[in-house]
This record gives C-alpha cells, sequence and structure tokens, in this order.
C-alpha cells in the first residue's frame, strides 16, 4: 500500500504543499521582529525544501535525495547552534533581540 | 484513504506554520513549531522512509527545538510586539503572494523527466540501502559534516562565553 503513494495522491500535491510551506516561511521572515521567530520560519523553509527533496527522491526511486536531506538536515543543525549562540551575545550587549533594534552598523 | 491522510497532515502542518508565524508569544511559536515538525515526520513515514522520520523527529523535535526553547527561557521576554507599520505588513503579503506565484509557475512548467511513475519495487530507502549509499558514494561529505559539527560546537561555545577581558 505504501509502495504506491505517489500514485494515489500525486507529486502536484507535494509541490503544492511545499510551496505554501515555503511561502508560509518568507512571510514570517519578513514579518514577524523577533529574531527568534525568524529562525523558526527558516527552519520551516528548510523543512518546505526537505520535503519536496523526499518526494522527488521517492518519485525517482533513488537514494540519493534522502541522503541529501540528511545533510541539509546536519547544516541545520549547526546553523541554529551558530546562531542562537549569537542571539544570545546580542541580547547580552542590547538586552533585546528585536530586528529594529540592529541597527548599530547603519551609518 | 492515503488520500485523506495526506489531506489531514498538510492541513496540520500549514496551520501549525501559520500560527508558528503569527503567534505573539515565542513560546507558543515553538510549541506550534513542534506540531509541524512532527506532522512533517508523519509526511516521511507515508513515503514509507521510516529511518528519515525517526532522524528528523530526532533531530528537530528533540534537538532543535529544546535550544530555542532554552534559548527563549533564558531571555526571558514576555510579549514581543507585532510592528505597527502597514506598509510591512503589506510588503510582506506581496513578497509572500509573489514568491509562491513564480514558485508555483517555475514547478508547473517544469516538464518531468520521467513521465509515469512506476513502481519497480526495488528497495531504495530502508537503513541498509542508505548506508550503503551514504557511506560509499557520499562518504567526503559525510566526513565533512563532521567536521562542520565539531567546528559549529566550538563556535557556540566561544561565542556564548563570557568575555572577560573586553569592557563593553
Amino acid at each position: 500500500m505504501l509502495q504506491n503513494i505517489l500514485q494515489e495522491i500525486g507529486i502536484e500535491n507535494y509541490i503544492f504543499l511545499a510551496t505554501a510551506l515555503f511561502c508560509v516561511g518568507i512571510f514570517g521572515v519578513l514579518y514577524r521582529r523577533n529574531a527568534i521567530v525568524v529562525f523558526m520560519s527558516i527552519e520551516i523553509m528548510l523543512n518546505a525544501v526537505n520535503l519536496l527533496l523526499v518526494a522527488f527522491s521517492t518519485y525517482h526511486q533513488d537514494a540519493a535525495g534522502q541522503v541529501f536531506v540528511f545533510f541539509s538536515m546536519a547544516v541545520a543543525a549547526a546553523e541554529v547552534a551558530i546562531g542562537l549562540a549569537i542571539l544570545v551575545a546580542i541580547y547580552r550587549n542590547l538586552k533585546s533581540i528585536d530586528i529594529d533594534d540592529l541597527r548599530n552598523l547603519k551609518g | 484513504m492515503l488520500t485523506t491522510l495526506f489531506y489531514i497532515l498538510s492541513a496540520i502542518t500549514l496551520a501549525s506554520a501559520f500560527m508558528t508565524v503569527l503567534s505573539r508569544n515565542p513560546i507558543h511559536s515553538a510549541i506550534y513549531l513542534v506540531v509541524c515538525f512532527f506532522s512533517i515526520a508523519g509526511h516521511y513515514a507515508m513515503f514509507n522512509a521510516q529511518f528519515l522520520a525517526m532522524v528528523h523527529l530526532i533531530v528537530y523535535s528533540g534537538a532543535i527545538m529544546i535550544l530555542m526553547l532554552f534559548t527563549i527561557m533564558m531571555m526571558n521576554f514576555n510579549e514581543s510586539k507585532i510592528r505597527k507599520n502597514n506598509l510591512v505588513v503589506v510588503a510582506a503579503v506581496v513578497a509572500l503572494c509573489l514568491v509562491g506565484y513564480v514558485l508555483l509557475a517555475t514547478f508547473l512548467k517544469a516538464q518531468p523527466m520521467i513521465e509515469q511513475y512506476v513502481v519497480t519495487g526495488e528497495d531504495y530507502q530502508s537503513i541498509k540501502v542508505l548506508g550503503k549509499v551514504l557511506l560509499d558514494d557520499y562518504v567526503v561529505p559525510f566526513e565533512m559534516a563532521a567536521v562542520l559539527l565539531l567546528v559549529s560546537m566550538i563556535g557556540a561555545v566561544l561565542l556564548s562565553k563570557k568575555d572577560k577581558k573586553i569592557k563593553a
């Protein structure tokens, strides 16, 4: 039953879902001012891309797509660790992680 | 039945992603994001990619969300203000629609190389096959990922350590 999932659902529906999820992530990055929620939106975008990679890995019946998803998960974990460390350092200096407050480099 | 399951899971995914973006309290955002990750793991399980589903649950819902919740609780802010400026909201919505339009146009106009999906019954996503592909064809990126994780760990420790020499 699980083998023919793409015959039953269709790759287009997964493309629609991943596109919608990616757009939600973009909206979050542009709309929110809280840097942690911006990070969460970036995670949503990464997950949309991962979902589409797995869908096409099943479509082509090729394991390479899933291996790419493993690497992107490793990179996402490293990115979150570094990003949150940077946010903690910013919070220690500014007492705020509102993106509008981060304008010290503005001339 | 599979189609119904797909629609239910997709509705949960999209709704929880929207609630992540829209809820005021960052802790609520984190909890909605956990729900979103669980439903994406459900999608992976529907693809019969069991190992990937488990790794996704462990890495995202386990490690990354704990890290984020820990940071949120360490920073201890109560409510975050949504920006009052209406122009930014309009710009964000316009950008959302335009990116969605471009992505959909790209994906729908692209012709697939394989026209018809045929189930060959070949095993391509069990842990055995994935391990062989990962350690035969992709062994150099695998080691690079290990180095990347080590470097990011050292960097995170260095960044969040209190610097006693520099008096800001």
